[in-house]
């Protein structure tokens, strides 16, 4: 008779069995909370240095004021929402002259699909951003711009990718990215002083 | 004797769980000792972060420096005040506060250390930049612009 019983399983233990899942759990959530918008500092520059001196047709630039306006290019208010586009536009307008870029040993831009409008920056390598800001500018749209022109680059950087590999970017492998970094659609995004 | 050996080999022995309890709680007690618990205390108003979705994480921990910009407690002090470690502090002590960062590494481990800024989206610019300066004069170069996740856009909305 005795044979027959089961032993009864002892539950008293589960309460600390869901005790460490919640703890683990706790544990892992808090993990990934820190993300932010990555950006390296330029160096400091040497004052006698001369920095070099860029066509006005290569620079795109971004001026926020103390009232959070964006003006674009010295002339043009624009809203966040087209920022990026324009943006890309820039970047990827590849309008210079293919013996002239040659002989700066930079192979002409064949992958770029903008308007090879003359008066737009000559190719993505010779493409800056300038970004100006104020000091009264609020931290908030100073985010918002910084992560619309990071955004510009993302999207086409995923673009071309997707064209030559059949995959997102960051799916990509690390020589497949620095060659995109590096040659296709080098991020320069240059921050000037902010006016007082 | 042989009674003995008799009742033993019958009917299946329980498993002792008595021990189970110590087990967990020493798993508890090992996750609640390596836990680092970053945050520090807040000695100003909780950034409120703004929004991006241009982000990337911060991989090891152990490698960042927080500096928290944002408006003081008791709304006293106009302006933005910057936490430094657990205490309010000033721009100047900036450079300070990396050095004993850097300190606490190995010479190969200074390069990619990096310093996160949690800024409240209200905050000015003109901080922001100040502090950059001051990295950018000890060749602190690698930053992060703490955000949450979600549409810039909407930071402009408010």
């Amino acid at each position: 008779m005795a044979r027959r019983d089961t032993p009864e399983i002892n539950a008293g233990s589960m309460a600390d069995i869901a005790f460490l899942l919640l703890i683990f759990f706790l544990v892992t959530t808090t993990m990934d909370i820190d993300t932010g918008i990555s950006r390296k500092l330029p160096e400091k520059q040497d004052p006698n240095i001369k920095p070099p001196i860029l066509k006005e047709k290569n620079v795109f630039e971004v001026n926020v004021n103390r009232n959070n306006q964006i003006l674009v290019e010295g002339e043009i208010y624009m809203d966040i929402e087209d920022l990026r586009e324009a943006a890309m536009k820039f970047i990827d307008n590849g309008g210079g002259d293919a013996a002239t870029l040659k002989a700066e040993g930079i192979d002409p831009c064949t992958w770029c699909e903008g308007d090879k409008d003359p008066g737009s920056s000559d190719h993505p390598k010779k493409a800056v951003i300038s970004l100006q800001s104020d000091r009264g500018t609020s931290y908030a749209t100073y985010i918002a711009v910084q992560n619309e022109l990071v955004g510009a680059y993302t999207d086409l950087r995923n673009r071309y990718a997707n064209k030559k590999y059949g995959k997102d970017f960051d799916d990509l492998t690390t020589i497949q990215q620095d060659e995109i970094k590096d040659n296709i659609y080098p991020q320069v995004i240059s921050e000037a002083e902010p006016t007082k | 004797m042989s009674t003995k050996f008799k009742k033993k080999k019958k009917g299946t022995p329980g498993i002792s769980t008595a021990s189970l309890p110590d087990i967990v709680f020493m798993l508890l007690f090992f996750f609640m000792v390596t836990t680092v618990m970053r945050e520090t205390d807040l000695k100003i108003k909780a950034p409120k972060l703004p929004q991006a979705d241009q982000v990337k994480k911060l991989e090891k921990k152990s490698l960042v420096s927080y500096i928290y910009v944002g408006k003081s407690k008791d709304g006293k002090v106009k302006g933005d005040l910057i936490q430094l470690n657990d205490k309010i502090s000033d721009v100047s002590q900036i450079q300070s506060f990396i050095f004993a960062e850097r300190a606490k590494h190995s010479e190969a481990e200074i390069p990619l250390l990096t310093t996160s800024i949690k800024a409240d989206m209200n905050a000015n610019v003109g901080t922001i930049t100040d502090i950059k300066q001051e990295l950018r004069e000890i060749n602190a170069l690698k930053v992060n612009y703490s955000t949450r996740k979600g549409s810039a856009i909407d930071n402009m909305k408010n």
